[in-house]
């Protein structure tokens, strides 16, 4: 209940908040950041295998961002 | 699930509901056709994978993609060769994905079926990507379920015999959030939260414990897993545009679960364009883990505790990745109908070096006592080469 409560809060805050901001990085200067290298992955299907290698091999898993998908892999 | 997880569900469907505005469009990632050929060599492996991907745009709002992918096991990690178990086995997994634009919201959804001769997994994934506050901000909200099917190969690895031992349930809740910092500057965050329930151990690996009747000193059993696995990770990542034309990316993630794993992965990449034409990236990764509260490299006895496991996977361990990409563009102006054509060329070098578990398939009595066999460590080669065409 107080979780909830707590998401109307944050809810209100972001539709209110979201009408006043102004994007303090203007369209017109984002060429930078439009470059390929500027991308957080430029090739998925070579990060999802390293990802898919590194959850086989090591305990943690997730917050990588991948769809993930199970194996039996020894 | 727990009072929390319910909570933490309700919150990002809330939050959700929230993030569907009118305002102007944004574009899908463009269509692309990608050929990779992987080999994985270390530890006694040798994994060979293949794999296509084509994404295509039906409409401007409306994306396909298709992937179809091959793994090829030879040989077994260090504790499924102790046991004299050598494994030869093939993996093929298909995943489809739809996505589909409406004005700054993107929706995905995706289906992952993967089959081994012992292992079936189907994965349902749905996310929402919403750009806020003048395309500043990104926030990504996921869900997944997978379905496993567990088995155990009785026979050999040229005739085998499948038997079935159980199913796994996996559910993933994920955010994440990609902000634009300054003209030169981004910054991402991203929190998983995984929940597993069902057969969860791995059926190929052992618990030893010492027996003075045994000639090793020690004897092997059957590991016990919990049944329920609860894991959080929360990953913090940025990336700097260098004034030369270059990027500089550097990321860490916490994990822990409630097995009382917990990992920290600490990553910096280095991405430099030539000419337009190439593109070298060299990178740098640390993970270091603690072990599982249930694991141990021997116990005193059998049945020393309610669950025991002695998988490599569990233990105290630490890696070190350094990896070199060099991205060659073929037909960087294009070529009739594709855009651009690259090749890359991808290796790996992991050192892996475990700090509780130790080599019993090389080492053992006289000279060594159970338990104070020298500790394993293993260098790993990954290498992929692909090409990539865009249209």
């Amino acid at each position: 209940m107080r979780t909830m409560r707590l998401a109307l809060i944050i809810g209100a805050l972001l539709s209110s908040s979201a009408c006043g901001i102004q994007p303090w990085v203007k369209p017109y200067e984002r060429d930078r950041l439009a470059d390929p290298i500027m991308a957080w992955d430029r090739d998925a299907i070579s990060s999802a295998y390293l990802d898919h290698i590194r959850e086989a091999r090591e305990g943690a898993r997730g917050g990588t961002g991948s769809a993930g998908g199970g194996c039996g892999c020894n | 699930m727990s009072p929390a997880y319910r909570h933490l569900t309700q919150l990002a469907a809330f939050t959700a509901l929230l993030l569907v505005r009118a305002s102007s469009a944004d574009v899908l990632p463009e269509d692309r056709a990608d050929i990779f050929y992987s080999k994985y060599s270390g530890g006694g492996m040798d994994i060979t994978g293949e794999s296509v991907l084509v994404r295509k745009k039906v409409t401007e709002n409306f994306a396909v993609e298709a992937n179809y992918f091959v793994d090829k096991v030879s040989g077994a990690s260090v504790d499924v060769l102790s046991n004299a178990s050598v494994i030869k086995d093939e993996r093929k997994q298909k995943t489809g994905t739809i996505e589909y634009l409406h004005d700054k919201t993107t929706y995905s959804l995706s289906y992952i079926n993967s089959t081994e001769r012992d292992y079936i997994s189907n994965t349902t994934h749905a996310s929402l990507s919403q750009d806020m506050f003048g395309d500043l901000t990104t926030l990504t909200l996921g869900w997944g379920l997978t379905r496993d099917g567990v088995g155990e190969n009785d026979g050999t690895a040229f005739v085998p015999r499948i038997v079935w031992l159980g199913h796994a349930e996996s559910q993933s809740y994920s955010a994440g959030l990609s902000q634009i910092l300054t003209k030169n500057l981004i910054a991402g965050l991203n929190l998983e939260v995984i929940t597993d329930n069902g057969y969860l151990a791995n059926p190929y690996r052992s618990i030893r414990f010492l027996d003075p009747s045994n000639p090793k000193g020690y004897s092997l059993g059957s590991q016990v897993y919990p049944d329920t696995r609860t894991s959080t990770a929360i990953q913090g990542q940025a990336k700097y545009y260098l004034p030369w034309r270059a990027a500089l990316t550097g990321s860490y993630r916490y994990y822990h679960d409630t097995w009382d794993i917990t990992g920290d992965t600490y990553e910096i990449d280095y991405t430099h364009p030539l000419a337009n034409i190439w593109i070298l990236e060299g990178r740098l990764r640390y993970y270091k883990q603690g072990h599982a509260s249930f694991y141990s490299d021997i116990f005193p006895y059998a049945d020393y505790q309610n669950f025991m496991a002695r998988d490599q996977d569990l233990a105290s361990a630490e890696n070190t990745t350094i990896g070199a990409k060099i991205t060659y563009a073929f037909l960087p102006d294009g070529w009739k109908m594709f855009k651009r054509g690259t090749a890359t060329l991808d290796i790996s070098r992991i050192n892996f070096h475990y700090l509780d578990f130790t080599d019993i398939k090389d080492y053992g009595l006289p000279e060594y006592q159970p338990g104070d066999e020298p500790l394993y460590h293993f260098n790993a080669t990954v290498f992929q080469i692909y090409m990539s065409m865009f249209f």
